[in-house]
């Protein structure tokens, strides 16, 4: 072994160390990374479980008190309330709606079928809140729905459809017709047919977009910040943020346990989904 | 279009006897369409959906090409009877310091944050990810998918308290007591990397499906014949991926072009540093009530919105040609 190995050692200890370099430069470069991501997120982990939270993350001196006094707060109940109804009612409407348009041209060919999906799918990435948020307030204004729930869901509903529609009619169109055709031929209703048949075969893209639209109205912003003025009405996205910009010493144990409550229905969404269909088919609908 | 954001696995659907062809051929050639639903009844399913994209998406869009050339105000005499200026709006923009402050500061921020942060982090990421299955690699996803997840007015605080001058966890760490007011101090860099954060899921999930593309008889052949990983990544899968590259910079660089977060975290301060042109679409037309000006600033968003869509859409049928 001595002298053989003597022989071969200059080349092959420099690979030897070369790649005890490389592994030590990935486990640094990992390190670095993770600290990256966790570091913001260890606040929302440790605050809304200390007895005395301030900004900076620590090991808490553990309570529950903040989970307790959190609802004292007139706020904090109807915010989630409002986020939930605006977050369900956009949902019901969207899926509703994408399932029905998405089964229509996916069983019927009309001209420019395609073509129109499309430039409607470009419509809305292209026209985004922000760009088009003059016109927005101007026409919920005009029509009598500022500062109602159904301005903002019919808004929501507006952006998220397309992509709804967009991808229901992949789905739809990868089941075969031939059932409905017997259902029809058996003298039952579209609307009939499209329920019994039709949906239990593409429940999985229904529970895709329902979580999606969820999700994303759930976390927006800015539609129901220029579109409600009440703070009766506001969603959790708004009255978060007015608990931490509102004058005086920020509430800590109040934002801390509020973060936390907000945060947790998206978190157990994801895992749901995640363990239920994988994760990574649908990330990229995420706008 | 094969980096389709919206590619769906239809993971249930029972297999058509004939296959998925079968079905399409039989719905178009030999049997009437109006077999299974006439035109009357697709028209009727069809309606709720292109009514409500039809209001309040499309219409929208129109109207604020028609209001960007209107003087219209939310109060006053121009709120009444607004006139038509025009591209005046347009020209007053261009030689107003704010409005090229805020384009300036937009392309700073979409440069730094989706172009190369956002971009070049999840490249990395996925490429990190490729043959590493543990525990570890797990985490990190999560912990990176959890930062693009969680509600936006969420991670806003939470980089507030991080970046906090008194007693922010990031002056805690740093040796020797600094006490820097980041969001104060250095407000673009602050966003930028908040932003780099909050967004580089997408990016990874993306490059993760893309990596699985490459062929590994490539990658094994260039092994062999003695390339690092580096020269890997730059001489195989770089090429091999470029389309994917092209569709992450275009969506990330609209999105970020669009995004009101920002305003979470500084509300476009200090002193303007921070407005981007959303920011400032929301303080000319909706704080101020410039209505008419603030349209025409949401008109040429949308025509670079358009811009980087039609680029992306141009991108695609290349690929497909």
């Amino acid at each position: 072994m001595t002298a053989a190995g003597a022989a071969v050692a200059p080349g092959n200890s420099r690979r030897v160390v070369k790649s005890v370099l490389t592994r030590i430069g990935f486990y640094v470069m990992v390190l670095l990374l993770g600290v990256f991501f966790a570091l913001p997120m260890l606040w929302l982990l440790a605050a809304p479980f200390d007895r005395t939270p301030t900004l900076a993350a620590g090991v808490p001196d553990f309570t529950f008190d903040n989970f307790v006094r959190v609802f004292e707060n007139p706020f904090v109940l109807p915010s989630l309330r409002n986020s939930l109804i605006l977050a369900l009612a956009t949902m019901v409407l969207v899926v509703t709606a994408a399932a029905l348009c998405a089964y229509a041209l996916s069983r019927v060919h009309l001209p420019g079928r395609d073509i129109l999906l499309y430039v409607l799918l470009l419509f809305s990435a292209v026209v985004s809140g922000t760009a088009a948020m003059v016109p927005l307030f101007l026409l919920i204004f005009e029509i009598g729905l500022i500062n109602t729930h159904t301005g903002v869901v019919l808004v929501l509903a507006g952006g998220l459809m397309p992509a709804g529609i967009f991808i229901l009619k992949d789905f739809m169109d990868s089941t075969p017709a031939s059932y409905e055709e017997s259902a029809r031929v058996a003298g039952a209703s579209a609307l009939q047919t499209l329920r019994d048949i039709v949906v239990p075969v593409v429940r999985p893209g229904l529970a895709v977009i329902a979580v999606w639209t969820v999700v994303q109205v759930w976390g927006d912003f800015l539609i129901p910040f220029i579109l409600l003025r009440d703070p009766e009405l506001a969603p959790a996205a708004v009255v978060m943020f007015n608990f931490y910009t509102e004058g005086g010493q920020a509430n800590l144990p109040l934002i801390s346990a509020y973060s936390f409550l907000y945060s947790v229905p998206v978190v157990v969404m994801y895992l749901f989904v995640n363990r239920r269909y994988g994760f990574r088919f649908y990330g990229g609908i995420k706008r | 279009m094969s980096p389709s954001p919206v590619r769906s696995p239809a993971v249930d659907a029972p297999p058509a006897p004939g296959g998925k062809g079968r079905a399409r051929e039989d719905a178009g050639s030999q049997r009437s369409p109006a077999e299974v639903l006439g035109v009357k009844g697709a028209a009727s399913f069809v309606a709720p959906a292109v009514g409500i994209v039809g209001v309040f998406l499309i219409f929208p869009a129109l109207w604020t090409l028609y209001l960007g050339i209107t003087n219209l105000r939310l109060t006053g005499l121009a709120a009444a009877e607004p006139q038509v200026v025009g591209l005046d709006n347009v020209t007053q923009a261009l030689s107003d310091p704010s409005f090229l402050n805020a384009l300036w500061v937009t392309a700073i921020f979409v440069l730094g944050s989706a172009v190369i942060g956002q971009t070049v982090l999840g490249l990395g990421l996925a490429w990190l990810f490729r043959n590493w299955h543990g525990w570890g690699r797990q985490a990190l996803e999560v912990l990176v998918i959890f930062a693009w997840i969680i509600p936006g007015s969420v991670v806003a605080f939470l980089w507030i308290a991080m970046l906090d001058g008194e007693s922010g966890t990031l002056n805690a760490l740093l040796p020797g007591g600094v006490g820097i007011e980041w969001l104060l101090t250095y407000p673009m860099l602050s966003i930028i990397v908040f932003n780099i954060w909050r967004g580089t899921a997408f990016a990874m999930l993306l490059f993760g499906a893309a990596l699985n593309t490459v062929p590994p008889s490539h990658l094994e052949t260039a092994r062999l014949a003695g390339a690092g990983a580096w020269r890997q990544l730059v001489d195989i899968v770089l090429p091999t991926i470029r389309g994917h590259i092209l569709t992450a910079l275009l969506l990330v660089s609209l999105w970020t072009f669009n995004l009101f977060t920002p305003f979470l975290l500084t509300r476009g301060g200090p002193n303007f540093q921070t407005e981007v042109l959303p920011i400032y679409i929301y303080r000319v037309a909706i704080s101020q009530g410039e209505l008419g000006f603030g349209a025409a600033i949401g008109a040429i968003m949308l025509v670079i919105n358009l811009a980087i869509a039609l680029v992306y859409i141009h991108v695609l049928s290349e690929r497909a040609a």
